[in-house]
């Protein structure tokens, strides 16, 4: 009874500290880095104003602070405004959508691992071991959100932004989830923490410089077998990073796959009719997104809260009770390094026509994807086959993956056509 | 004799097609705009008077006032003449010219034994309601007395209605003073 009430203090500890206090701010303020990136990109300074307004007290000066307080005052603008329902939406649908696209989003952040131990407790709030899976099967209802949004809305420049966002997700849901299989295939795992614990012990997924007979300035590292296993293994994980990462893109419906809210032709896309709190909700919820995302990319592909090149174990043994803050820390970098490419491609690439990303998706990367799996199994059998069954195989990928490219040629083809005789017509 | 070519559209070439490099090309560009414009050496951040971060200035501490040009339609004002006669005669050429109707004048008589009793006229009241103002300048073109003038005054604020409307007074103060010109009234010829 008192270890059921201790587990369950600590959990409540983590969920607080982890959503309330990590990653609330952190989404609050990434809004102000997209803000502040954006414009000096733009050659513009960006919001550098909101500090504290001492001239109101009678003092002589306000502090500013860079405009650090922006996210305090958008966050106070937001629970001030007028909440508008416009008389012609669906109120239940309504009310409901914003909620179910913040919520998975946050919900999916309880796998996530986010630093290693802290006083024996790991900074997960669920050690679960179906971690990819829940986070694919939770973030996937959050399609319900911006599609119910759409719909409920009955307006028809928010339910063409929901009809996207389906399909758009949906179809970027099948790459996702294809370029990940040889990331588990080659961990064996599917519990992140330990995933992340491989990645400390023998190199980042796609840095894989080390291992435990050292690392790639020692002898010992170049002539050990299962080095040359992980750099061969290597490039097909740097196809799944590269698929995974821009599936992840179309997933948050970030920059160049922002569709569903696509403001030059749909307005406002599906938050068109939405105000006050519950746009903010579809706001968070984007950038909560765009969160999980990034920690799911560093966790799966950059070694999560590990520092790397074999100093996690001196770590621990050094800080001991506190090592997990300092691996914290390093999780955080890479994420906000992750949160700043995300801005960075935003502010780089334009928009992409709708049958441009649907054909990047179901022409490009599924095939690529599968390939690409194939690719993995074939170097991992490598040390378990012989000579004679390893050709074989060798001769099966390549065929399928003729097989594969034609396929995709004739679909090229045919939406080519297509797209002719639309334009004919 | 002028050469013609016929131009063709250009074609992608393959590594346009990958689009990968394309997109690593781009970050590169924005990339160097993020890092110059943080360093304050964005391009046309001198001449624009950047105040070190990208181009632009910061507005109410930085101002632009000193580059306005000559021909900067700023808020309409009245202005006296070197002997400090008031220029305008009421003619109400300008109240009717204003295409949104700003400008109201009610005229007054200049009384018998003044220095400039043969102008006759003068306005008693001038108001522009700077709410309607939009700085076209008709009033300044349309003046034959050469009496209404667009200044530099560009910062028009206020926290009422009333307070937006500029009275004679208000209009002479920004207007002050100008020379020259008109000189039929003053035997300066």
């Amino acid at each position: 009874m008192e270890e059921l009430i201790l587990f369950i203090i600590i959990s409540i500890a983590k969920v607080v500290g982890i959503t309330f206090v990590l990653t609330l701010p952190i989404i609050a303020y990434s809004v102000y880095a997209e803000r502040r990136f954006a414009a000096i990109i733009q050659d513009r300074v960006g919001p550098n104003r909101a500090g504290i307004p001492l001239t109101i007290f009678g003092f002589k000066k306000d502090i500013n602070f860079f405009g650090l307080l922006q996210p305090l005052a958008d966050g106070l603008k937001f629970i001030l405004k007028e909440d508008f329902v416009p008389s012609h939406v669906n109120k239940f649908f309504f009310w409901l959508a914003p909620a179910l696209t913040m919520v998975p989003a946050l919900v999916t952040l309880s796998v996530v691992p986010f630093g290693s131990e802290l006083f024996g407790e790991k900074l997960v709030i669920a050690d679960v071991s179906v971690g990819p899976l829940l986070i694919f099967a939770v973030a996937s209802l959050s399609v319900y959100g911006i599609t119910l949004a759409g719909w409920a809305s009955n307006n028809k420049y928010s339910f063409f932004g929901g009809v996207r966002s389906c399909a758009q997700m949906i179809s970027y849901e099948i790459a996702l989830g294809l370029s990940v299989i040889p990331v588990l295939m080659h961990f064996g795992d599917l519990n992140l923490s330990n995933i992340v614990q491989q990645q400390a012990d023998s190199g980042w997924l796609i840095l894989p410089l080390w291992n435990e007979s050292g690392h790639m300035f020692s002898a010992a590292f170049w002539s050990s077998p299962e080095t040359h296993e992980r750099l061969l293994l290597w490039i097909p994980m740097i196809i799944s990073f590269f698929i995974f990462t821009i599936s992840i893109f179309a997933e948050t419906n970030r920059m160049p796959f922002d569709l569903p809210e696509c403001e030059t032709e749909l307005v406002g896309g599906y938050h068109t009719e939405y105000s006050s709190m519950k746009f903010a909700l579809f706001f968070l919820g984007e950038y909560a997104a765009m969160i999980v995302g990034s920690a799911l990319i560093v966790t799966l592909f950059l070694g999560g809260w590990s520092i790397g090149f074999g100093a996690d174990a001196w770590v621990i043994s050094t800080f001991g009770d506190w090592a997990g803050l300092i691996h914290l820390g390093a999780f955080l970098t890479k994420l906000v390094a992750f949160i700043l490419f995300f801005i960075l491609i935003r502010w780089t690439v334009p928009r992409f026509r709708y049958d441009q990303l649907m054909k990047l998706g179901w022409v490009v990367f599924f095939e690529l994807a599968l390939i690409n799996i194939l690719i993995a199994a074939l170097v991992m059998s490598f040390p378990h086959l012989t000579a004679t069954e390893f050709s074989a195989t060798a001769v099966g990928v390549v065929v399928f993956s003729g097989l594969m490219f034609y396929i995709a040629k004739s679909l090229d083809r045919m939406l080519a056509s297509d797209t002719k005789k639309e334009a004919q017509s | 004799m002028a050469k013609v070519t016929k131009l063709t559209r250009p074609t992608l070439s393959k590594s346009d097609e990958i689009y990968l490099i394309g997109i690593f090309k781009g970050t590169l560009v924005t990339l160097k705009h993020a890092v110059k414009s943080v360093m304050g050496k964005s391009r046309g951040a001198d001449s624009l008077k950047s105040s070190g971060l990208g181009v632009t200035m910061q507005y109410p501490e930085e101002k632009w006032d000193d580059e306005l040009p000559e021909y900067y339609r700023g808020a309409p004002a009245l202005v006296t003449d070197e002997m400090d006669r008031e220029r305008c005669v009421s003619c109400q050429l300008c109240e009717f010219i204003c295409p949104p109707k700003a400008i109201k004048i009610i005229p007054g008589e200049i009384a018998e034994g003044d220095e400039w009793a043969k102008v006759e006229k003068k306005p008693k009241e001038f108001e522009i309601d700077m709410i309607r103002c939009i700085y076209c300048g008709l009033c300044e073109e349309v003046c034959p007395e050469q009496a209404i003038y667009l200044r530099k005054d560009y910062a028009i604020t206020g926290t009422s209605r009333e307070e937006m409307v500029h009275d004679k007074e208000k209009l002479y103060e920004i207007g002050g003073k100008r020379v020259g010109l008109v000189n039929k009234w003053n035997e300066l010829k």
